[in-house]
């Protein structure tokens, strides 16, 4: 109710007693004020309490839920559901059409609390006599003294688990357990590499790759946002298969201390095999070699088509006859100087067994009979920082790039100082040291028009773009003098009717540890592409320490190792990527006679 | 008026109260059977994991190989090989075979020449 500020009681009897009435007024006033500031104080701390307590409940809520999250044992979401990242802990590998290389399965580890065992003298006694490795008296001393906690084995076998189940002691215990399974037991032993487990735990272990893509790409096998995805690689189980299997024949047949062979599309540079002999179950990964004496190249687990760097001979020449031409030094049909020896210095160049090829050999004559003198020649004509620059370029300078955990390590062994002695050797392949891998790279890019690739172990879609190193007219005519080396050079073994085989020998001579080269060690190589009208695919073959016997005389020279075996996989290999041979029409009678 | 609505919306907190007792166990028992299916999944996926590898291990190269050189009398099988390639135009017609003409009625006349024409 509202008060009047001059209530007309008040005003008559101020004025009968002779006081001012306008200080009623004012009185009223200052009361009215008083009583509206109050009204508004009050509203203003009620705000604030309001205020006050929100932020309490907030934060307080905030912090009993953290308390909470902190305090309870995590549990799975029950509504939402689960979907395969949950099954599976580590990713699956394929090769390109989906087929297994890699996958898990859960299996049990075996654990003992001796604390609670009944008879560890008798279950220490009945594990040996289940697991051979394992030493009874041993396993019994450890059981009895004092530990709490002992791990048996890391993997079971359902009948090993039943027969430890059999025993009966309580104090033996099972943890679960995801293993790493290869089903195709050695087969691309070497991409794959394997595992080993890591952090262990009762309930769980860590699976983490220790070599090849395993290790490599660890991080993304492990990813749980991609583990229901399997990881697809660019390799074909069916080619891997054969490639390994004629790769294998070849080695024993040539007596071989090892072999490897790359088979990669020349375009994306995708690897769709990848072999090297001799070989190993990652299933069961054999223990890397202890003895300091031993050559690396000794244990299976060396990867000879990646870690493998030799020097690789004569395969390079095309690259100083591809480069002189690129530059317009010279023609295919050029005519170099061929007069062996040929004296540099205080060195004398020679050719293969002391050939002698003439006067004068073309160009084209030089590549398919091999010859080191003309090529010799046809490297000054580049010179020592142009050859340089082109090798470099065809990344013989560098690792290559492939997603295995040996590639980073396998660099190139290239000539520190680089006078014109070493463009000559290196025009022929000698005192330049590379891997088959960069050997794939570099005839995969005078294969593909001129344009260097990125050799991938993944599946790669469509052709990748990458710097041009030479140009067309120049990888074609390099093409023809290669197919010329097959129809008539040093590899006609290596020709299989309608492939249009190309591709280039190379002998070299082992390197000594203790410096200098063996006389009757060398690494054969065959570098080819197929077929010659369009090169789709690059083979490269290599044979380590090979030996010809079938013959009077003991044969190592690359025409007769690598190139007979590099003919055999295309052979067996082309048709399985649907490659159609190139072949006369047969017969139509015959064929007629045939269906009827 | 007023005890009126008091009462309607007393008793709409009971029904509420009901049907909200009601979803409760409702979801309780379907989280349950939801549970039992996850770990069915589980087991499920688990098992058509192993059969994928008993699947990859039974066909790997290696055992195919072996096997078709113990079968070879009877399956004949070979690598594949360039030479088995073919064109569709050598695959022959398959053979048309006719009805018989049975001949019912009699035909009178003469026929002019063995070959027809």
């Amino acid at each position: 109710m509202r008060v009047p500020l001059r209530p007309l009681a008040r005003i008559l009897q101020a004025r009968t007693e002779g006081q001012h009435p306008d200080r009623i007024e004012k009185e009223n006033l200052r009361l009215r004020n008083e009583a509206l500031h109050d009204k508004a104080r009050g509203r203003a701390q009620f705000r604030l309490l309001v205020l006050c307590v929100t932020f309490v409940a907030a934060f307080g809520t905030i912090g009993l839920r953290m308390g909470l999250l902190a305090a309870t044992e995590p549990a799975e979401p029950r509504s939402s559901a689960a979907g395969a990242e949950i099954a599976a802990t580590r990713a699956d590998i394929n090769d390109r059409n989906g087929r297994i290389l890699a996958t898990n399965m859960t299996t049990y580890s075996l654990y003992a609390q001796p604390k609670v065992m009944v008879d560890p003298k008798g279950t220490a006694e009945k594990l040996a006599a289940i697991f051979p490795e394992l030493d009874a008296k041993a396993l019994e001393r450890r059981f009895t003294d004092g530990r709490s906690f002992i791990w048996v084995r890391k993997v079971l076998s359902p009948e090993q688990m039943q027969l430890v189940y059999e025993i009966g002691d309580p104090g033996l215990l099972f943890g679960p357990r995801e293993m790493r399974l290869y089903p195709n037991g050695t087969l691309a032993a070497h991409v794959l590499g394997g595992t080993t487990f890591g952090a262990e735990g009762v309930q769980s272990a860590e699976v983490i790759g220790v070599a090849g893509i395993e290790k490599a790409l660890d991080a993304r096998l492990r990813d749980p946002a991609e583990a229901s995805t399997p990881l697809t690689l660019s390799l074909d189980l069916s080619l891997q298969a054969t490639v390994e299997e004629v790769l294998g024949a070849g080695m024993t047949m040539l007596n071989a201390k090892g072999a490897a062979a790359i088979l990669m599309d020349a375009r994306t540079g995708e690897i769709l095999a990848m072999a090297s002999l001799p070989s190993f179950d990652p299933n069961d990964r054999p223990a890397p070699l202890t003895d300091k004496n031993a050559e690396p190249g000794d244990s299976p687990l060396f990867n000879r088509a990646v870690q493998g760097v030799y020097e690789l001979g004569s395969t390079f020449k095309i690259f100083a006859a591809a480069q002189a031409i690129e530059l317009g030094l010279v023609t295919p049909d050029s005519m170099v100087d061929t007069n062996s020896p040929m004296v540099w210095g205080k060195f004398k160049i020679k050719e293969f067994d002391d050939h002698n090829y003439g006067p004068q050999l073309s160009v084209s004559d030089v590549i398919t009979l091999s010859s080191n003198v003309g090529i010799a020649r046809v490297a000054l004509m580049i010179g020592p920082l142009r050859q340089q620059a082109f090798l470099k370029s065809l990344g013989f300078f560098e690792p290559t790039a492939v997603e295995l955990i040996e590639a980073p390590g396998a660099r190139p062994l290239v000539p520190k100082k680089w006078p014109e002695l070493t463009t000559i050797t290196t025009s022929y392949g000698h005192g330049i040291a590379a891997s088959p891998m960069h050997l794939a790279v570099a005839y995969a890019a005078i294969a593909n028009g001129g344009v260097m690739i990125t050799p991938t172990l993944l599946k790669r879609e469509g052709a990748t773009t990458g710097v041009r190193v030479m140009s067309e007219t120049t990888s074609t005519e390099a093409i023809k003098m290669l197919r010329r080396v097959v129809v008539e050079g040093t590899a006609t073994l290596g020709d299989v009717p309608g492939y249009e085989v190309a591709g280039k020998t190379g002998t070299a001579d082992k390197p000594k540890a203790s410096g200098g080269y063996y006389d009757d060690k060398v690494v054969n190589t065959f570098a080819a592409m197929f077929p010659a009208s369009s090169p789709q695919y690059v083979l490269v073959v290599t044979l380590d320490e090979p030996l010809d016997t079938t013959m009077s005389e003991d044969r190592r020279t690359a025409g007769w190792t690598a190139v007979p075996v590099a003919a055999e996989i295309i052979r067996r290999v082309a048709p399985l990527m649907g490659l159609r041979p190139k072949l006369e029409p047969p017969a139509t009678d015959a064929i007629t006679a045939a269906s009827n | 008026m007023r005890p009126v609505i008091y009462i309607l919306s007393f008793l709409a907190l009971i029904a509420l109260g009901f049907w909200a007792y009601r979803e409760n166990y409702a979801t309780q028992s379907t989280l349950k059977v939801v549970e039992g299916l996850q770990s069915d999944i589980a087991s499920l996926r688990e098992a058509l994991a192993v059969q994928r590898a008993e699947w990859a291990y039974l066909n790997r190269p290696d055992r195919l190989r072996q096997l078709v050189d113990a079968n070879f009398d009877r399956l004949g099988l070979m690598p594949m090989e360039p030479g088995q390639f073919g064109t569709a135009a050598a695959v022959a017609y398959p053979r048309v075979s006719l009805p018989k003409i049975a001949f019912t009625t009699t035909v009178q006349g003469t026929i002019i020449g063995e070959e027809g024409q």
